[in-house]
């Protein structure tokens, strides 16, 4: 991967380390996203899937590598200002998993739009309610919701509330950390659809940190597997699911339920690696 | 009276505060050595239908029909009755190992600490049952002076499930007892769930939202929605021809690796609130075959022709058979 | 974490207290008997009967009478106007205590357990000084330099006070800033303070102002365990505490009415205070009932 910003790649980590005493979260973790594209990283409790996405939104710091969207370093210095703050929120925004946590619970939907709208778009205040009736439009919910209180939403809505809420700011990259995992199968669906049309309508770039193989197939069009805090395997997710190389990726693959499962032969096969 | 180790008839549970019963008419069979899944929604009732079954109910839960665990109605019995019940009879494996047990004491203690209370077993008896129990789930005889903090999310399951064989149970109620850990680690536990259920002869009610582990595993699947059973059947035939609306759309809501890639087939709306009464099929509102009737009529429990075993709950099931069973009705 | 601490068994929260339209009639009450106390409090000048301070040695201790409605005291002054004129002192000496206190012990907490690191370990080694330090001690020192009146042992309690106030707020925050949504707003762009007093602060602010109600009622009464030493309000003025303690030698004779009344316009008060606090805290962090 070259150091050279490509007009192609919106976001680009390279050679990312970071340890937690002897434990190394992250061992030179290096993928790419292109512009408008989907990657997954896939991977179990203790892979390092979380502490890279965590690097990349900035929430945890490198101990060394690079992460640069749309060319610019995420981690260069002069970074303690509004202004720089502002920037780096435009690049990279995140979704949590849990969506009864992540929203402030004395906030109405509408304030948290329009309290992200005040902060990075100050000039066009008037402009703010039409704005936030825009994005509750493009996440499917209604001027109804807009002044409903988050314990008064189901998990789906709220978790669309916070979908909103990032593209708020309007980011060149949307991190999903575990975006689905704590919602039921049917409203789990309508939020991968829901994603994916905005995908489609925006041209935003998606990374999905996941441990669902079947959501990465769903969404995904790049996967990055890793383990211990090393990607084992990368490549267009089509292909690695329908051929994966490496054991660890069998493994998983296998591991995932269906008719006619062998959960011992899976057990034995997870002893071996 | 029958010979099924779990016998579920008629269980209706009103909460305070509800407008329609938690659950409305459960009627639901576990035989000796059988797996049955219980899939549903989160809200489906599953969860409690389990805990019914040791009678850990919610407060203020008023319960009309039987549970009976080897013939003996669990709603009836007196205290004392109770205690035997969840020390001998039935065992359960919660979701979260590391919730359900006590993070300062030892795994010894934990392990031994209902046997030694309740059925007045002395302690180099109760410990020697629990190594071997810990044998059986794959853990050395170290764990019994370790703390929960030292051991792994996946080891911690296999000792929640050592524990739930301490008292020789004949029924396991199984609720989400994968949901926490990786898919690496389910395999093992379902495995070792198996595994036991067989040596030991006991049932399985295994609790879950995953279709496909459901599927997987199971020899028959009940579908909950709303408090009530949408389906039931043995799993392949359940999975393989959907015989209810919401059966079918599940499946085709959940992201597969050998489904057709492309767009989910998601279920519009949600599952109808519990401050809502409800007449008619509680899948009405969202079904995108529902008629006048479905809106007005709640559609019993009927037998799937030619199927053994299966019931279904939908007015339109035998005109629905073939479009349900394609995967083409896309919406 | 903060849930299971704001679940608590309020009285407001009483099935009983809420009438057909949800509204409770106790938190109404108790509102309409501060405002009582309060405009009393304001009027005292005018609408006390006699001079609070008026000595009438020879009617001491008289009953309920047309002209003394509710008594005379061992010193024959009037308990109806010295329960009104005293609910002046009774109700600022303590109001003083729990805001300072509040104010400064939630900025102390807040930065602490927000910021963490050094500052966490000075600002908490310092408060802790204090814990050790007895409140009554410290209002001693403080009156002793400042001489008798109302501010110096205001102050005094005030900064023993403040103790509870920072260790409760400093745990809060560090529970609440674990919370998702916090770095939800990191990750929007929002900066610390913003962060912080937006959002942290109003979700805590519940829990804090109950322990500041609760801090009300403990003001009041070592207020007027200062008064009786003589380090409190001026011997002369009158105030609900130091009646109580001028009233115990009435009790040990048989005319207990100049102590149980402000008694118990001390409980009453206290319990409108926290039912009231307690509703307002509610409001403050937008839940139901």
């Amino acid at each position: 991967m070259t150091e050279l910003a490509n007009d192609d790649v919106v976001l680009e980590v390279t050679g990312l380390h970071r340890a937690f005493g002897s434990v190394q979260a992250c061992h030179d973790v290096s993928f790419s996203l292109a512009r408008g594209g989907s990657l997954g990283i896939v991977g179990e409790s203790g892979s390092g899937k979380t502490t890279t996405a965590r690097i990349i939104v900035g929430l945890e710091r490198a101990d060394s590598g690079s992460v640069r969207v749309r060319g610019r370093n995420r981690f260069a210095a002069a970074g303690r200002g509004r202004a720089a703050r502002l920037e780096r929120a435009r690049e990279v925004q995140m979704v949590f998993q849990d969506p009864f946590l992540s929203l402030d619970p004395r906030v109405t939907v509408g304030s948290v739009l329009r309290e992200t709208l005040r902060l990075h778009f100050p000039r066009t205040k008037g402009d703010h309610g039409r704005r936030v009736e825009e994005l509750l439009d493009q996440v499917g919910l209604g001027a109804r919701e807009a002044d409903a209180m988050p314990r008064q939403l189901s998990g789906g809505q709220r978790q669309r509330v916070a979908i909103a809420r990032a593209l708020a700011v309007e980011p060149a990259v949307l991190v999903l950390d575990e975006a689905v995992a704590a919602l039921d199968v049917s409203v789990q669906a309508q939020i991968l659809n829901l994603l994916a049309d905005i995908r489609r309508d925006t041209g935003i770039g998606y990374l999905f940190i996941t441990h669902d193989l079947g959501v990465v197939r769903c969404v995904t069009e790049e996967v990055v597997v890793m383990r211990h805090g090393a990607i084992v395997e990368a490549g267009r997710t089509a292909d690695v699911l329908a051929d994966p190389q490496h054991a660890y990726t069998r493994l998983l693959l296998d591991s995932v339920p269906r008719p006619g499962w062998n959960p011992k032969a899976i057990a034995a096969a997870r002893r071996a690696l | 009276m029958s010979t099924d180790t779990l016998q579920i008839q008629g269980l209706r549970l009103h909460l305070p505060g509800a407008a329609r019963p938690v659950l409305a008419g459960i009627d639901l069979t576990v035989g000796e050595r059988e797996t049955v899944a219980l899939v549903g929604e989160s809200g489906s009732g599953k969860s409690l239908t389990s805990r019914s079954v040791l009678r850990l109910l919610p407060p203020g839960a008023t319960t009309e029909g039987t549970v009976a665990v080897q013939g003996e109605n669990v709603l009836a019995m007196d205290a004392k009755a109770l205690r035997r019940l969840r020390t001998h009879t039935a065992a359960m494996i919660f979701q979260d190992p590391r919730a359900a047990i006590n993070p300062l004491r030892r795994i010894g203690d934990f392990l031994t600490e209902s046997l030694r209370l309740n059925a007045d077993l002395p302690e180099a008896e109760a410990t020697e049952r629990a190594v071997r129990m810990l044998d059986a789930v794959g853990l050395g005889e170290r764990v019994l002076g370790q703390y929960p903090g030292q051991l792994s999310g996946g080891m911690l399951q296999r000792v929640m499930i050592a524990s739930a064989l301490m008292g020789d149970p004949a029924l396991i109620l199984a609720d989400e007892p994968t949901t926490a850990l990786d898919v690496t680690t389910q395999a093992e536990v379902v495995g070792l769930l198996d595994d036991l259920r067989e040596r030991f002869g006991t049932g399985l009610l295994f609790v879950t939202h995953d279709l496909g582990l459901a599927a997987a595993i199971s020899d028959r699947v009940y579908v909950m929605y709303a408090g009530r059973i949408a389906e039931t059947g043995p799993a392949e035939a359940l999975f393989e021809r959907p015989r209810h609306p919401y059966t079918a759309a599940l499946l085709r809501s959940t992201p597969r690796l050998d489904a057709p890639q492309g767009r989910l087939a998601a279920i519009k709306g949600q599952p109808p609130s519990l401050k809502l009464e409800l007449t008619g099929c509680p899948f009405a509102a969202r079904c995108p075959f529902a008629t006048q009737v479905c809106t007005e009529e709640l559609p019993p429990h009927r037998p799937v022709p030619e199927e053994s075993g299966r019931l279904v709950a939908c007015h339109h099931s035998e005109k629905l058979a073939d479009q349900l069973a394609g995967s083409a009705t896309d919406d | 974490m903060t849930d299971a601490l704001v679940r608590r068994p309020g009285l407001a929260r009483l099935r009983i207290s809420k009438d057909r339209t949800g509204r409770s009639w106790l938190y109404l009450l108790c509102l309409g008997f501060l405002g009582v106390v309060v405009l009393m409090a304001v009027l005292a000048p005018w609408i006390s009967p006699h001079d609070p301070n008026a000595v009438d040695l020879g009617n001491a201790l008289a009953g309920p009478s047309g002209t003394h409605p509710l008594g005379v005291d061992g010193s024959g002054r009037d308990t109806a106007s010295r329960l009104i004129t005293g609910a002046r002192t009774s109700l600022l000496g303590p109001l003083g205590v729990v805001v300072f206190s509040t104010v400064a012990g939630v900025a102390v907490g807040l930065a602490a357990g927000w910021r963490g690191g050094w500052l966490d370990s000075v600002l908490s080694r310092t408060t802790e000084l204090v814990f050790a330090f007895p409140g009554l001690l410290l209002a001693l020192l403080i009156v002793s330099i400042y001489g008798e009146g109302l501010i110096a042992p205001v102050i005094a309690l005030g900064i023993a006070y403040l103790p509870y106030v920072s260790r409760l707020t400093r745990s809060l925050v560090l529970a609440e800033r674990e919370r998702p949504y916090v770095e939800a707003y990191q990750v929007q762009g929002h900066s610390g303070l913003q962060i912080c007093l937006r959002h942290v602060l109003p979700n805590i602010a519940p829990v804090v102002l109950a322990q500041s109600t609760i801090n009300f009622g403990y003001a009041l009464i070592d207020l007027a365990g200062l008064s009786f030493l003589g380090l409190g309000v001026p011997a002369l003025t009158p105030d609900w505490g130091r009646m109580v303690f001028d009233g115990e030698s009435a009790i040990q004779s048989g005319y207990p009415l100049s102590a149980i009344l402000p008694c118990a316009a001390i409980v009453l008060t206290v319990v409108a205070f926290n039912v009231v606090g307690e509703r307002w805290a509610d409001q403050v962090a937008r839940r139901d009932r």
